[in-house]
């Protein structure tokens, strides 16, 4: 009887062995062909465009009502607020972006669809914060407000308010394309100690769960959001830190370039939802 | 912030029974979280927020840290007469946050049989 046992221990480890390496084999190859997939496609869409859904598709019942609710929404005070500081004049040249910009609804229309884009004048890809903060130091001459201020959010929101409902529209090419195409590559590169790339979890397994909550496609066109579990309203950029934390991987630093290059990328792969604030998300 | 919004139905006759919800903006900090700096924010909630109409406390609720960030007050009143409502609350800080809403009731005797 123990000779037998001994036996059928043996046979099942051959087992447990041949099954392994046939995994690594698959797995080897899947790698192979995922680098030449990096390699030819250009501009080749891994998440099909009649694929393409909002973050809502993924977020649960609570959540839609929540967004939907025109009082108990908690993104609507910061639009509040946000329309407040259009108005207010600031800084030494006493201006508001109103005394320049004019009427929210005539000048900002589809302006948010646009961004992350190239400033012309320091040839760096702004995306809708960066383009705040410069006009607030540069026309204003008022002081700056700091990435994920309430002010700087606020005015972000009322901002992409104007271009609810319009679709993203994100330039790729000309002096954004290295910028679209670094994005690009980081969306595709393994990284962090659990060895993972955005694409993993946001082309290849969306909807399903990812501990309680359903993994979604990481779609930009809802940003700034009001994050539940942060309980305030948090910039596209905070909720990037948070899944490159998600993968252990080092987060570059507050306001990095790459930040930038990869929400290019995310506006570039939402084509054809539409920008939708003010947002609620889990 | 000192926002807050109030949210009553159009219509209330003598009688009714209706819904409030007031939403206060407040950051409602637990005194357990950092903030991105990485500093541990003091605690500040709300300790209480009561409801005033015809100078009777008709509610009152204390919160503390387990009440998320802008928290959403929902609750019933049966409608007598038109009158002030008043909200009033106050936090760890000694804040005093406070909200005025003339409540307009309409007389039942008044109100037009509903349409069908």
């Amino acid at each position: 009887m123990p000779r037998l046992c001994f036996l059928f221990s043996l046979s099942s480890t051959m087992q447990l062995r041949s099954v392994l390496s046939k995994s690594f084999f698959t797995a080897g190859l899947l790698c192979l062909s995922l680098f030449s997939h990096v390699s030819v496609m250009a501009q080749q869409r891994l998440l099909p465009l009649d694929k393409v859904q909002s973050g809502l598709a993924f977020t649960g019942p609570e959540i839609l009502e929540l967004q939907a609710d025109d009082f108990a929404n908690p993104a609507l005070p910061y639009l509040d607020k946000g329309a407040k500081l259009w108005s207010q004049g600031a800084g030494k040249a006493d201006k508001s972006c109103e005394s320049c910009h004019g009427d929210i609804n005539s000048s900002m229309k589809g302006v948010a669809t646009r961004y992350p884009a190239i400033d012309k004048a320091s040839k760096k890809l702004f995306n809708l914060e960066d383009r705040i903060r410069s006009c607030r130091t540069k026309q204003q001459k008022a002081s700056d407000w700091p990435l994920e201020s309430d002010e700087l959010l606020a005015v972000s929101l009322y901002v992409t308010s104007a271009s609810n409902g319009m679709p993203v529209q994100a330039t790729i090419d000309g002096a954004a394309k290295p910028h679209f195409e670094n994005g690009q590559k980081i969306f595709m590169t393994r990284q962090g100690q659990m060895n993972m790339a955005c694409t993993q979890c946001h082309d290849q397994r969306y909807g399903i769960k990812l501990y309680t909550d359903r993994l979604s496609q990481g779609q930009p066109n809802a940003y700034p959001a009001y994050r539940i579990e942060w309980q305030r309203l948090a910039s596209l950029e905070r909720r990037l830190r948070f899944c490159y934390n998600g993968v252990r991987a080092e987060v570059p630093a507050w306001g990095h370039g790459v930040m930038r290059d990869i929400s290019l990328y995310l506006m570039w792969r939402a084509q054809g939802l539409n920008i939708e604030v003010p947002s609620v998300r889990k | 912030m000192t926002a807050a919004r109030l949210q009553v139905p159009p219509r209330i006759v003598e009688g009714d029974v209706f819904k409030l919800r007031l939403l206060v903006q407040h950051p409602m900090d637990s005194g357990f979280l950092r903030n991105l700096e990485g500093v541990l924010v003091k605690r500040n909630v709300i300790r209480q927020l009561k409801c005033i109409y015809h100078d009777m406390e008709v509610f009152r609720v204390e919160p503390t840290t387990g009440t998320a960030a802008n928290p959403l007050f929902e609750f019933y009143l049966r409608a007598t007469t038109s009158g002030e409502l008043y909200f009033r609350w106050v936090d760890d800080k000694g804040y005093i946050g406070e909200l005025r809403h003339n409540l307009v009731v309409i007389p039942a005797n008044q109100s037009p049989a509903p349409k069908s």
